[in-house]
């Protein structure tokens, strides 16, 4: 219990941490990012929508910014995000923001959990059968592939299968000329669009998962009960699965938890590559389109979300292994 | 595939003359030496000592030889550019789209530049920012992580806090909101950014290092000396770290290749800045996928050699430190199937 009541500490401060960046930053760059806004789309935004943006960013603004900051906060805490300025003019970005998330989920998540399993059953067969052609071949295949950048593996795949090939739409998660709507047709169009960047997403993040989980396993397989099991005699499924994964699991459910801030990074450019329109490709429309609002709702959706898939994993390792209960 | 290997394996200076954990580095400073000799040497000579090691295990180590193959091969190109590409790699002067010939042994891109110019001046920028960041951010997390873990009490918990806010808050997102506020990175703005905000991991591995030290004698000696911390930390702890800070340093440097490159993709770089990443870019945006697939393929293939470089390196490393990760021969994988 304090254990989970300290992480549940840990878990507000790097909210507030996030929270006070994304306050602070805008205000620390040289140059004021709302007069470039404004400079930059001169006319362009509503005399309205110009109020607004000078009074998140506080220019021309009499407020001190101690009570600039509390009123940011309470923003956040009654989810008001303010309006879009150029993305969607005047579209509340809460609004925004939904109707990408379901998309990232389905793709992103899905891939990872998926990218979870496989990675993690094939290293336990490689360190079960060490020494064998899967193991000698595997390490050095999946150290080149964790280095592949997201984005451009992306490309490659775009280049080969969308264009040369023809085989797979590689633009939007859907065919425009459809109707949304749960028809099958509709849906096996969606499947098919998710394709190529559920592939490019799974391919760059399971070699990390291959090689925690073999390294560690490797470690457990060395150790006395292991061999107890062996001398036992029991069936060689059972030593592998019962006694040497379930142990050598532990580093790879954290590291679940550490590396979904990288996926989440990795999605996002994936999602720019293929032009699907979920959190991160959203992120990346309002960053070239200088959309404040929507840039800071959305970098804080995505540091919420992984902080709380953490929070998560952490509660399920003290679940899991006793040991961390006790441990700082 | 294994047999390649078999006979490396018993000669390996790695495995069987030295015990191979990065920890018994320590054990020349716990005893051997009585206290009041020129200490500062003896830090060195355990520097040193680490470093003739690793130097031998690259040889030894076919993982570690093929990264600092590549390694060198890169910091040859990023060096001396303008000896193997001979056309200035800005300079819009020819037609566009060229194929391939002797003269462009890439071709040309949409702005009318030599390909083959532009990927070889393009390693310059990567490879400062992959050292500027590799050495910056390493240089913080030392400082921190072992402060952090020397001082304990208080320190310890405010330092180890920063650095594990720093950890989960998800990096690529706030890069790209910083660039976003940048208008356009620079080289020496992008090794900042990268450096201030891509220290935390290797703060807390080198952190838990120097726990493991906290209580060695020679520590207890220099105390009883009165060696102020910050001497004791830079002087006594550090030096025996030096293999784990290597690794830190090839971790921080694949990861600055990687984020930049992608920054760079997006835009969030300097775009008159040649670099694998804005060449990216610019083939992204130029429809480069039906005319030019190389525009695409080779920036994206550099990309992936120097960070393979970095990561095998880094693999060896794991490899030497950890006996157990070592390739075997399959004897043992037979004696593990048969009772299945």
């Amino acid at each position: 219990m304090r254990f989970v009541l300290r992480r549940l500490g840990f878990f507000v401060l790097t909210l507030w941490v996030a929270l006070t960046l994304n306050f602070l930053l805008p205000r620390m760059m040289p140059g004021n990012p709302a007069l470039a806004v404004i400079g930059k789309f001169r006319g362009g935004i509503s005399p309205q929508a110009v109020k607004v943006l000078e009074a998140q960013f506080g220019v021309g603004s009499h407020q001190s910014l101690v009570s600039q900051y509390f009123s940011y906060l309470g923003n956040v805490a009654t989810f008001k995000f303010g309006s879009s300025l150029t993305t969607q003019p005047g579209a509340s970005v809460g609004r925004i923001v939904l109707d990408a998330i379901p998309w990232t989920l389905g793709l992103v998540g899905v891939t990872t959990v998926l990218a979870f399993v496989l990675g993690t059953g094939i290293g336990i067969v490689a360190a079960w059968r060490r020494g064998g052609r899967l193991d000698s071949i595997m390490p050095p295949l999946f150290v080149i592939m964790t280095v592949i950048p997201y984005f451009w593996l992306g490309l490659v795949l775009i280049l080969v299968f969308g264009v040369k090939l023809k085989w797979l739409p590689y633009f939007f998660s859907y065919n425009y000329t459809l109707t949304p709507g749960f028809t099958p047709s509709f849906i096996g169009n969606v499947a098919e669009h998710a394709i190529l960047p559920a592939f490019t997403l799974l391919i760059t993040t399971i070699g990390t998962w291959i090689l925690t989980m073999r390294n560690t396993m490797i470690t457990t397989l060395a150790e006395d009960y292991v061999r107890m099991a062996r001398a036992k005699g029991l069936p060689g499924y059972r030593i592998m699965l019962d006694y040497a994964a379930r142990n050598a699991i532990l580093p790879n459910l954290t590291g679940f938890a550490m590396s979904l801030g990288f996926v989440v990074g990795g999605a996002i450019l994936i999602e720019v590559v293929f032009n699907y329109q979920g959190v991160g490709y959203m992120l990346l429309q309002a960053v070239n389109n200088l959309d404040y609002p929507l840039m800071q709702a959305l970098f804080l959706l995505i540091s919420v979300a992984v902080l709380v898939a953490i929070l998560l994993s952490d509660i399920a390792t003290a679940v899991l292994d006793p040991r961390t209960r006790g441990a700082k | 595939m294994a047999m390649l290997r078999a006979p490396r394996g018993p000669g390996e200076p790695g495995s069987g003359t030295e015990p191979g954990q990065l920890t018994p580095l320590v054990i020349p400073g716990a005893g051997g030496l009585p206290t009041g000799l020129p200490l500062a040497g003896r830090g060195g000579i355990a520097g040193a000592r680490a470093l003739r090691r690793m130097a031998r295990a690259i040889t030894s180590n076919r993982k570690a030889t093929a990264g600092m193959v590549l390694l060198v091969f890169f910091i040859l190109v990023g060096l001396f550019p303008g000896v193997i590409a001979h056309d200035d790699p800005n300079a819009e002067t020819y037609r566009r789209f060229m194929g391939l010939s002797l003269h462009h042994l890439l071709g040309t891109t949409a702005l009318g530049q030599d390909m083959f110019a532009q990927v070889v001046w393009g390693a310059r920028p990567v490879l400062l920012i992959a050292f500027g960041v590799g050495v910056g951010a390493t240089v913080i997390a030392m400082l921190i992580g072992v402060a952090s873990a020397y001082l304990g009490g208080v320190w310890d918990g405010g330092l180890s806090v920063i650095t594990d806010v720093l950890l989960v808050i998800p990096l690529f997102p706030l890069l790209i909101v910083i660039g976003s506020y940048l208008h356009g990175a620079g080289t020496l703005v992008m090794i900042a950014v990268i450096t201030a905000t891509g220290w935390s991991y290797t703060a807390r591995q080198l952190r838990a290092q120097a726990l493991s030290l906290r209580n060695r004698d020679f520590l207890e000696a220099a105390r009883v000396r009165g060696e102020r911390s910050l001497y004791i930390i830079v002087v006594e702890i550090i030096p025996t770290m030096t293999s784990l800070i290597v690794a830190s340093f090839l971790t921080n440097a694949l990861y600055a290749v990687l984020f930049s490159s992608s920054l760079q993709f997006i835009g969030l770089g300097d775009p008159s800045v040649t670099s694998w990443g804005t060449m990216l870019y610019w083939a992204q945006n130029n429809e480069a996928f039906q005319v030019a697939p190389l525009w695409i393929i080779v920036p994206g293939l550099c990309i992936v050699s120097l960070g393979a470089a970095f990561a095998l390196l880094n693999y060896a490393f794991d490899e030497i430190g950890n006996p157990a990760l070592r390739p075997v021969r399959s004897m043992r994988g037979n004696r593990v199937k048969r009772p299945g």
